[in-house]
């Protein structure tokens, strides 16, 4: 009754103070300096006529959590940044409403279809080597399970993380029935899983391990930004997963019509120019002008893997605790 | 102390509202979590032998840190005791709370930098032809980061308890002519009986409460802690009903294991003395010296070279251009005024607890209901220990919820959080001072019918200034270095320096992420000489009185 009672309070509100502001959750690295972010809101309010708002919170898992602690009552009129894994669970809140929007032209890997969510852009899972340390980088994810253990690398947790998700995906997708044993193989492999990809990143670029589970797209920032070749993905012969960000709209937010006019946006040239320098990401549709050079250089997966939303969600906790079983025992 | 009898019904009701609030602040959180589990239909159960393997990880490795922490504490804070004069001795002292205010990633970032794979050490050993490399990952790395964050924490309590030792007992060892063993035994000894209780305790909760030094580098999910299951719970599945039964199991296990150690509490016993504080006139012979010179320069490398491996990194980035972007000015003011406030309200809090306590000890024939009470003020400072930061702030959220935005409120709930965060070590470092302070001036003042404002202005506040600030910049550094709490409130309005560091990270930006991380330890480390300012300089008696 209260939280009925707070809703209506607060939607009133949000109705009064609305004139002509759109509310866009997203996460941090999207807001930041060096983000997409401030470029979008630029674009977008030079033909919307309206004032873009920005709510960052740390990546797409607080993205969700943040949406499910506000429930009705948020203030977002569009989500930025959720993941095709979290979009099961996102529905499930039935804060989202069909975004109206035509995706049938974009180019995204995999096959993903969704009249709800809307993909702006994806980004291939791929472990980044250092080539300074690693001369036979493992060509396929056997290599990467059976090779020297003494070549180290860093992973994500999947408990904490969406990257450590996705590779526990991508071994499923490869190993099915047999995952556990490819995970107790690989673990002699790890040398640690970290509850981010910052943390993993961050021990990768210092040396700690030659490998970190990481994007295709993760070269292009070294090669652009620090002029450097050093790191490298390694392709693998059966296949890569896919991670594809998506964007959705709110169903109770009283700028509807401005809300999908962004979501079109998004998919214009006016939005895909401006994600693969600074979200780092590929982009889903054509941009104006070709990709700088460094992204004809990273590895093109020969196959797309991607489970449905359902099954992952279905899924998730019990490969999680086979993860955990197989990889925890000493 | 001698009170009179509205002094004594404002200590206690001052206690009492402290207490109340505290119990509330986070009895609302746990109590909204509950429900809203409830509501949501969460089963959770308890027997899983996942949760019973992941709990008996966490009291093992913390139960292991914890003892080393004290073990490696003693014989440094003894040292630091014994040659009060010697060049960076007060540096030392400083250089001990920075680990405290650093982000943890940061910290064992710097650990990395010595003990890593690509290490100073391993650099060292493959430079003399061995190659296999000092692997630091597993419970050995868990362990080598708990003390390197705690071992300073314990030396720093101990050493403050060391240097209250009544100057006339230092009189009388001198004359009777006792050996360091037996002023080991029979001065510093009693003295540290007396404290390690309460250190180890706190030590304990914040090993069994650590994640993401357990998470990096533990290695795998052989090593993972009951906060990890929490965080997790709250963060990836929402399931706030599970992560509150896992944070009451947490609150079960950690009381259990504080309560078996009370058992063996010594009792405090604070002699009346001149208040004199004496240089100690043992420890000058030539072993002794070499002992302590040995001890010192080890702590110092142990603790100063992963520190000095963040600020070699930290120097990489372009710290000019960091500094002048508007972004880390807009981080660092809200973090300061939040750790300004925090700390501020943290103080407070403390006093009027120890205050209370002090007066209901000083009571002969208390009622049970004071006693109750006494019992609950000490215990109300280490809840915040118990129910994770991550846990209340939820709750918050979702009780403000009804209320509008919540993010509006979350400069105020970070305050309060952190000040909570704070509270165990502030009281550890004021309660002991305050003790002694009231049982050299209490009976004085009162004689010289000194009450109230008059005596808070010409007693209480000359007398107990220093290890107000101390304790104040203790909360500050803690304060500075949280990232929790932010997590889940962030947003573009409230950027703070750990998040900026973070964030930084999160766009492969390692570099400038080396370089914030620098500014903050530096931060902390201007704090704590603001804290200690006046200090353990002896000949610093003049100025003081300035």
């Amino acid at each position: 009754m209260a939280l009925a009672a707070g809703a209506t309070f607060f939607s009133a509100q949000t109705a009064e103070a609305a004139d002509k502001t759109l509310t866009i959750y997203t996460y941090e690295s999207f807001t930041a300096d060096w983000g997409p972010g401030a470029k979008v809101k630029a674009a977008f309010e030079k033909t919307c006529g309206c004032t873009v708002n920005y709510v960052a919170v740390t990546d797409g898992v607080a993205l969700l959590s943040r949406l499910k602690l506000e429930g009705t009552g948020t203030k977002a009129d569009v989500v930025l940044g959720l993941d095709t894994n979290l979009i099961d669970e996102a529905k499930d809140t039935g804060l989202f409403d069909a975004s109206g929007v035509d995706t049938s032209t974009l180019k995204v890997p995999g096959g993903f279809k969704d009249d709800v969510f809307v993909p702006y852009d994806y980004g291939h899972f791929a472990v980044i080597y250092d080539t300074q340390t690693i001369k036979n980088p493992p060509k396929s994810m056997k290599d990467l399970v059976e090779g020297d253990p003494n070549q180290k690398i860093v992973i994500e947790d999947p408990r904490t993380s969406t990257p450590g998700l996705g590779l526990l995906l991508w071994v499923k997708s490869i190993y099915g029935d047999k995952s556990a044993d490819a995970w107790a193989k690989l673990k002699g492999r790890i040398l640690t899983v970290t509850p981010g990809w910052s943390e993993a990143y961050d021990l990768f670029t210092k040396g700690e391990a030659p490998m970190v589970l990481s994007y295709t797209t993760s070269p292009a920032y070294h090669m652009i930004e620090d002029k450097t070749d050093r790191y490298q993905a390694a392709a693998f012969s059966e296949g890569h997963y896919i991670q594809i960000e998506v964007a959705g709209l709110i169903k109770a937010s009283p700028n509807k019509d401005l809300a999908r006019d962004f979501l079109k946006f998004m998919i214009s040239t006016g939005f895909q120019d401006i994600i693969p320098t600074s979200n780092w990401m590929m982009p889903v549709s054509a941009t104006s002008e070709p990709l700088p050079d460094a992204f004809s250089k990273l590895v093109v997966p020969s196959k797309t893997f991607l489970m449905s939303p359902a099954d992952v969600d279905k899924n998730r906790k019990a490969w999680i605790d086979e993860w955990l079983t197989a990889t925890s025992g000493n | 102390m001698i009170l009179t009898a509205p002094e004594r019904r404002c200590a206690i009701s001052g206690g009492t509202f402290s207490l109340g609030s505290i119990a509330l602040f986070v009895g609302i959180a746990v109590l909204v979590l509950l429900s809203a589990g409830i509501e949501s239909g969460g089963n959770t159960s308890l027997t899983d032998p996942y949760l019973l393997r992941i709990l008996r990880f966490t009291l093992l490795q913390a139960v292991l840190s914890t003892l080393l922490s004290i073990v490696l504490a003693i014989p440094v804070a003894r040292a630091l005791a014994r040659q009060p004069r010697f060049p960076g001795r007060l540096w030392l002292i400083r250089l001990m709370a920075v680990p405290m205010g650093l982000p943890v990633l940061i910290g064992a970032l710097g650990l990395l930098g010595i003990w890593g794979r690509q290490g100073l050490l391993n650099q060292a050993l493959s430079a003399l032809g061995l190659s296999q490399p000092v692997s630091i990952y597993g419970l050995a790395g868990i362990l080598l980061a708990h003390v390197f964050f705690n071992m300073p924490l314990a030396c720093r309590l101990m050493l403050a308890g060391l240097e209250r030792v009544p100057a006339e007992y230092w009189l009388v060892a001198g004359g009777l002519g006792m050996r360091p063993i037996s002023v080991f035994r029979f001065i510093e000894w009693p003295i540290l009986r007396g404290l390690i209780l309460g250190i180890a305790g706190l030590i304990f909760m914040l090993c069994a409460t650590s994640f993401t030094l357990v998470l990096i580098l533990g290695g795998g999910p052989a090593a993972t802690t009951l906060e990890v299951a929490i965080y997790q719970a709250l963060r990836f599945d929402f399931d706030p009903g599970r992560a509150v039964m896992l944070s009451l199991l947490q609150i079960v296990v950690t009381l259990l294991v504080l309560g078996a150690m009370t058992l063996f509490r010594a009792p405090d016993d604070h002699g009346l003395t001149g208040g004199r504080t004496l240089r100690r006139i043992d420890g000058q012979e030539m072993a002794a010296r070499c002992v302590d010179a040995a001890l010192l320069a080890g702590a110092t490398l142990f603790l100063g070279m992963p520190l000095a491996s963040v600020v070699v990194t930290g120097l990489e980035a372009n710290l000019f251009k960091l500094v002048s972007q508007p972004i880390f000015l807009q981080a660092a003011v809200t973090s300061l005024a939040i750790a300004l406030a925090a700390g501020l309200l943290a103080v407070l809090i403390s006093f009027a607890i120890i205050h209370a306590r002090s007066v209901i000890s000083a009571d002969r024939r208390k009622s049970l209901g004071l006693h109750g009470l006494a019992i609950a003020l000490g215990a109300s400072s280490s809840l915040i220990l118990l129910v994770p930061p991550i846990v209340l702030a939820t709750g918050w959220f979702l009780a403000l919820r009804p209320f509008g935005d919540p993010s509006r409120f979350a400069a105020i709930l970070i305050i309060v959080i952190n000040a909570l965060m704070a509270l165990p070590f502030v009281i550890r470092v004021i309660e002991p001072a305050y003790t002694v302070h009231v049982s050299r001036t209490g009976r004085l003042a009162a004689s010289l019918g000194l009450h109230g404002i008059a005596r808070l202005r010409m007693v209480d506040w000359p007398g107990l200034r220093k290890p107000l600030f101390t304790a104040l910049s203790f909360a500050m550094a803690l304060s500075l270095g949280d990232l929790g709490a932010v997590a889940l409130f962030g947003s573009d309005s409230l950027m703070t320096l750990p998040w900026l560091v973070y964030s930084k990270l999160g766009s492969y930006r390692t570099n400038d992420a080396d370089g914030y991380a620098l500014i903050l330890g530096l931060v902390c480390l201007l704090l704590t000489i603001a804290g200690t300012a006046g200090q353990g300089a002896t000949d610093d008696e003049s100025r003081r009185n300035d």
